[in-house]
């Protein structure tokens, strides 16, 4: 692997990405998971409820923040490390990318307002009515962030001529066949993965003792929560599968290691390849790929013999994509077991190796998120606008991207750390049971 | 008028909105900084945070707006500053990146530390000095292309006049900004105290902002004559109503009268200077390599952009009219009685 600037563009992308989507994914996720909490509280007139919703915001402020750092870090950097592909994508998918600020906007005023009004209006709805545009805002960046990614993998709405764009369709270009399986899989995997590191916190909590009302309520809001999240995510993920076998079979076909095209073609889970495409110790589903793929066994699934060598993806990425799965139906599981057994009587719910996995849950989701974006990215390699532009072609000539990238894998390192460090002590030295005498002492 | 001059023009407004805004955010931030030093916190701290907390990120959002927007709109710009200001850019994200975080480790986290502060303090004066050499390259002189490579001419940047003169600048006015506007809210909260700390700072800081200016000027007379004799040439108009704008609110400060009208004098201080500034700059965003007309991203875009922009600020104008009037005209907030 040589160290050119291409290659260190990518490194620096994949860092800044690959930090920034844990607290974008917190962003889009937690908003969600106030915004119930506080509905009920007011619903039922329940302090727990209220107070989950307090400090779960209080918590939110910190990732917040470093969202926004970081997001501001890929925004800038997009142009700083691939100017040519700015140059050209620019002139189609900008319009995205401008919606996208507003959206973040709209989310950062409404944000503001509801962190520091808590006690401000005589109706509590109110305040809660402030929830509304702050999902819409983190949903939305979401939604049209992810348009652009979409755009890369199967761009349309204009022409090259010369290297540069004609005939023009903004629309269209959001709205490319990569759009709606790309949207629906980000939200509900960032709703199902903020619900599961809440739940995580909870479960540990109650691990270290602390058996109260307030995180057994929290806990048991939370496992609802990633339970229906997680459906959908399994729901969105069948979706995604089945676009990539229509529109993206390359994708598809290595991350299954599936080199001839057929019909009944078996899915594989795990394993190990050698050089001759030779795949051993894998677990075998017969047909099950083309069942994937188009709901029957009949459906054939183009294979990457069928895609010239130098355009296929690096095969490793099969593991990345078996990963993801694996903990997705993982999360499912655990939450479904939490759930069958809080409702028959005669289980403990609450028994220690379930919370164990439950806090499990809580990062390996986050994992699943980093799994499935590497997945995602290297699958589209060589390209970086499929079909027109190749990432080699795209990156930066200027020197000193080295020198950047150990820049910002000191800032990284110095964030994660401080934003760990800064969320334990805000809440060790408040522990839920003296907050809800404090706030609400009529209870 | 055109379409790229209405885009330069909202993308302008929203640079001078961020100049202000953050402005004010980078100056507070040296304000508390020095308070905390001089003992003197527990004067103006809390009243810097009660104004900053709520609004830091919208201000951090007006800066993304403009770069976004001038991608969109122009697209050669990420091609030319994209690969020359790979270094200094990459330093410039990393400040904000410190100060944004630090600011909500310090405020929201449960203890204050003094070296957060200091943090803090030191990004606003090395934030808006970072940001505005990107100005200073506008000028031209400081880019060489050979081939399809751009190459940042640092030697010549960090040894001219003209590029020191806007550092300077960009340091006073934030100073001058941030304590005309503070000395506003400390009036507004009824704090005597911290306004006559923040009433000094910002007189302190008012003589060094026009001083500063007329070295600007002088030096871009050296560095492009023809940008230079443009200024003063077709829109002299805006200096001097700029200058005007600045006499008044320091005559009103002076006075400790109408701390109001003298913020809003301020705000007009520069709106007339960065306006004629950035009227005269035009055609060309680059000298001499990208103008406004041929570098125009096509018009299918610039359009959906345009609409997108007025639709946006349909949202937009009525959600920060509500910000403001929760946290800047509610006199109770101010006064620290809400929490």
């Amino acid at each position: 692997m040589e160290l050119d600037s291409v290659m260190l563009s990518r490194m620096l992308t994949s860092m800044t990405l690959g930090f920034h989507i844990i607290f974008a994914t917190i962003g889009v996720g937690v908003p969600i998971m106030i915004s119930i909490a506080e509905f009920i509280g007011i619903k039922r007139n329940d302090p727990y409820y209220l107070l989950l919703a307090r400090r779960w915001a209080r918590g939110f402020t910190i990732t917040v923040a470093v969202g926004v750092v970081t997001g501001t870090a890929i925004g800038l950097q997009l142009s700083l490390l691939w100017p040519s592909f700015m140059e050209v994508a620019g002139q189609v998918i900008a319009l995205p990318l401008f919606m996208e600020t507003f959206a973040f906007f709209f989310e950062a005023i409404f944000l503001g307002i509801y962190l520091y009004t808590w006690d401000r209006f005589k109706n509590r709805m109110t305040h809660w009515l402030l929830t509304i545009p702050v999902m819409i805002g983190s949903s939305a960046s979401a939604l049209f962030i992810t348009t652009v990614n979409s755009f890369m993998n199967t761009p349309q709405g204009f022409e090259l001529e010369n290297g540069k764009a004609v005939n023009i369709d903004p629309i269209a270009a959001m709205l490319n066949p990569a759009t709606p399986s790309k949207v629906f899989h980000v939200l509900t995997t960032s709703y199902m993965t903020a619900a599961a590191i809440l739940a995580a916190i909870a479960a540990f909590a109650i691990l270290k003792g602390k058996r109260g009302t307030y995180e057994k309520k929290a806990l048991r809001l939370t496992m609802v929560c990633t339970f229906i999240f997680a459906i959908l995510t399994a729901v969105a993920g069948d979706v995604s599968a089945k676009f990539l076998a229509a529109e993206q079979p390359e994708k598809l076909a290595a991350a299954e290691w599936h080199f001839e095209t057929e019909k009944n073609a078996d899915l594989i889970l795990f394993g190990t390849i050698d050089e001759n495409n030779e795949v051993k110790n894998e677990i075998r589903l017969p047909g099950l790929l083309s069942f994937l793929a188009g709901s029957s066994f009949d459906t054939e699934v183009i294979g990457l013999y069928d895609i010239p060598e130098d355009l296929r993806p690096p095969l490793w990425i099969h593991y990345m994509f078996d990963l993801m799965v694996s903990i997705g139906f993982f999360v499912l599981g655990v939450s479904g077991v939490y759930i069958l057994m809080a409702k028959i009587k005669r289980f403990n719910e609450l028994n220690k190796p379930l919370l164990w996995m439950v806090v499990a849950s809580g990062p390996l989701s986050m994992l699943a998120i980093e799994f499935g974006w590497i997945f995602a990215e290297v699958g589209r390699q060589p390209w970086i606008l499929r079909g027109y532009m190749k990432v080699s072609e795209a990156a930066t000539t200027g020197n000193g991207v080295g020198l950047t990238f150990i820049l910002f894998a000191l800032l990284y390192l110095v964030l994660g750390i401080l934003c760990a460090v800064v969320l334990i002590r805000m809440f060790k030295n408040a522990p839920a049971e003296a907050e809800l005498e404090r706030r609400f002492p009529n209870r | 008028m055109n379409l790229e001059l209405l885009g330069i023009t909202v993308l302008w407004t929203f640079l001078y909105g961020y100049l202000i805004v953050a402005s004010i955010d980078f100056g507070a931030g040296f304000f508390a900084y020095y308070g905390k030093i001089t003992k003197r916190d527990h004067l103006i701290n809390d009243l810097i945070s009660r104004y900053l907390s709520p609004v830091w990120e919208v201000t951090n959002v007006f800066f993304v707006f403009f770069f976004v927007g001038i991608v969109g709109f122009f697209p050669s710009t990420a091609y030319y500053f994209g690969t020359a200001l790979l270094i200094p850019g990459s330093v410039a994200i990393i400040l904000l990146a410190i100060r944004g975080s630090f600011y909500a480790f310090n405020n929201y986290g449960s203890r204050s530390s003094t070296a957060y502060l200091f943090l803090y303090g030191a990004t606003g004066l090395l934030i808006p000095a970072s940001l505005s050499t990107t100005l200073t390259i506008s000028e031209g002189g400081f880019l060489k292309v050979e081939g399809n490579k751009v190459i940042f001419l640092a030697k010549e940047l960090f040894t001219s006049p003209y590029s020191w003169s806007v550092v300077a600048l960009s340091i006073v006015s934030v100073l001058f900004i941030s304590a005309s506007f503070l000395t506003y809210y400390a009036d507004r909260a009824n704090d005597k105290g911290a306004r006559e700390i923040l009433r000094k700072f910002a007189l302190l800081w008012s003589p060094p902002t026009i001083i500063a200016s007329l070295f600007v000027f002088v030096s871009l007379r050296e560095h492009n004559p023809i940008h230079f004799h443009k200024a003063v040439g077709e829109y002299w108009w805006m200096f001097a109503l700029s200058l005007l704008c600045f006499m008044v609110a320091s005559y009103l400060i002076y006075l400790k009268k109408k701390f109001g009208i003298a913020f809003i004098m301020v705000m007009l201080q520069f709106f007339f200077a960065f306006f004629g500034y950035g009227a005269s700059h035009l055609p060309y965003i680059l000298y001499p390599h990208i103008t406004l007309h041929e570098s125009v991203t096509n018009e299918t875009m610039a359009l959906a952009l345009v609409i997108v922009f007025v639709l946006g600020l349909l949202l937009l104008i009525p959600s920060l009219y509500l910000l403001m009037k929760l946290f800047l005209f509610d006199a109770d907030y101010v006064k620290g009685k809400k929490q």
